[in-house]
């Protein structure tokens, strides 16, 4: 098969024969004996012996390790719950939060995190028998979010705002001068040094979830950014 | 099959009463994507009759009803009050609620439910205009939403009537062929798969009968089939530009 882009739909033959699949890509394919076939609508990339797959349309299901941006739903005894944009809700543990023992008679959940807040937190674990556990230790900028803008993405196109090796990303950061974290669970969290810079990045990251397909992307971002800021009277 | 005379003929000169051979099927119709607020959605109109699916998920289901091996499919076939002829209560009827049941477990079928255990993915599909066939267009909007919807399946699952009239077989009947034709055996498939995924007849045939039936609808199946994949495609080139 040629080295091309092509879009495959459920049930559609992508490939036969021996071919390296990434533990997530089996959320988006389902193969039988040596035949692999496409379960969601994708687009297809095959290079020699490997298949890049980008499905249009995902849920985010939570994998240890993953940096998410949650928001804090409610709180219970001694957790909180947190919705991290996908179907399993997550938990953060109070002691967790509090880097000791929590203490039920001195201890108040709600002195440190309220409903409505939003968490930088890495997934501490999740196997899909329980809900996914949150971790805000181990790094300095997790926590609570006190400053800036979220915006919401599909998931399935986060790995098109970060780029190839952060490309994308550092093209945004460098040209707008704002500090962003993208979530894994398509919710990006955007510092700006002011309103119009927020904007332009807004647009930016909305270009690239609408138009996450289209050939010279980062050129467009780029050209995008330049003429906002010029709009705007920035340069 | 409520009896009586039809008031038209429904066989004649190898013709239906509307002028349709006995392997045509009728203009059919489809769009991807129609609703905004769902994850996935379809439009899908065979002749006069027309219905709107609409897919969720996967999401967090109540607790009590979560599965711990998979993910829960629900799924509400509805007929708007304003579809049939005379004003159909709009609280599901017996038949309603059958025709949920047997959609949900031809999706259930294709649908890769274990990937997301302890969730639920709905799909809601409403009729706004019945004229027969009504649940083998549901069930081929139903998997365009869920395809729609990045929901992984096996396949898509398409669907089509095959009816005897004046002792004659014909593919997708509507509804005055259904009313006073002898049988009604609404059939869904998977192409890829080649397997089939709903059957049911109304009527008699015999074994000779059946055979061919099930030949023909598998042809319109596959029609419908080829349907789908256009109207999927093109909803979805626009997105990637290819």
């Amino acid at each position: 098969m040629a080295e091309q882009r092509r879009l495959v739909l459920p049930g559609e033959l992508i490939a036969r024969g021996e071919y390296k699949l990434n533990q997530r890509d089996y959320m988006y394919v389902y193969v039988e004996g040596d035949k692999i076939y496409a379960a969601v609508p994708c687009v297809v990339t095959i290079k020699e012996k490997e298949i890049h797959i980008i499905p249009l349309e995902s849920v985010y299901i939570p994998k240890p390790g993953d940096l998410v941006i949650g928001l804090v739903e409610t709180f219970m005894l001694t957790h909180w719950e947190v919705d991290i944009n996908s179907p399993y809700t997550a938990v953060l543990h109070a002691s967790n939060v509090l880097g000791r023992p929590f203490i039920p008679s001195k201890d108040n959940l709600k002195d440190y995190l309220s409903p409505g807040d939003y968490v930088l937190a890495k997934i501490e674990v999740f196997d899909r028998t329980r809900d996914p556990v949150l971790t805000v230790r181990g790094d300095k900028k997790l926590g609570r979010i006190t400053e800036g803008k979220i915006i919401e993405i599909k998931p399935s196109r986060v790995p098109k705002v970060i780029g190839r090796k952060g490309s994308m990303l550092n093209i945004i950061k460098g040209d707008t001068g704002c500090d962003i974290e993208v979530g894994a669970n398509g919710r990006i969290w955007i510092r700006c040094p002011n309103k119009d810079l927020e904007d332009i990045v807004t647009l930016a990251i909305n270009l690239i979830e609408r138009e996450a397909f289209t050939p010279k992307l980062a050129e467009k971002v780029r050209v995008l950014i330049a003429d906002e800021k010029h709009e705007r009277g920035l340069i | 099959m409520s009896g009586g005379k039809s008031p038209v003929p429904l066989f004649k000169d190898g013709k239906r009463h509307d002028g349709r051979g006995p392997m045509d099927l009728r203009p059919i119709e489809m769009k991807v994507g129609v609703l905004n607020n769902a994850n996935g959605s379809a439009w899908v109109k065979f002749g006069r009759t027309e219905v709107i699916a609409a897919a969720y998920g996967p999401r967090e289901p109540p607790k009590f009803m979560s599965l711990p091996d998979r993910a829960l499919l629900r799924c509400r076939y509805h007929m708007a009050p304003f579809s049939t002829d005379e004003r159909k209560n709009p609280a599901p009827s017996r038949r309603e609620i059958e025709l949920s049941k047997v959609i949900r477990e031809a999706l259930e079928t294709v649908v890769l439910t274990h990937l997301f255990p302890r969730t639920v993915i709905d799909v809601f599909v409403e009729v706004i205009q019945a004229d027969g066939g009504t649940r083998t267009a549901a069930i081929t909007a139903a998997s365009l939403a869920l395809a729609d919807a990045g929901i992984p399946m096996k396949d898509l699952v398409a669907g089509i009537a095959v009816g005897k009239v004046d002792g004659h077989l014909v593919l997708d009947i509507d509804q005055i062929e259904d009313n006073y034709g002898e049988a009604d055996m609404p059939v869904a498939g998977a192409v890829n798969l080649d397997k089939v995924v709903l059957l049911q007849l109304n009527g008699s045939l015999t074994p000779e009968e059946f055979n061919k039936a099930m030949y023909m609808a598998w042809e319109g199946i596959k029609k419908v089939y080829a349907l789908q994949k256009k109207a999927l495609e093109e909803k979805l080139r626009k997105e990637v530009n290819l």
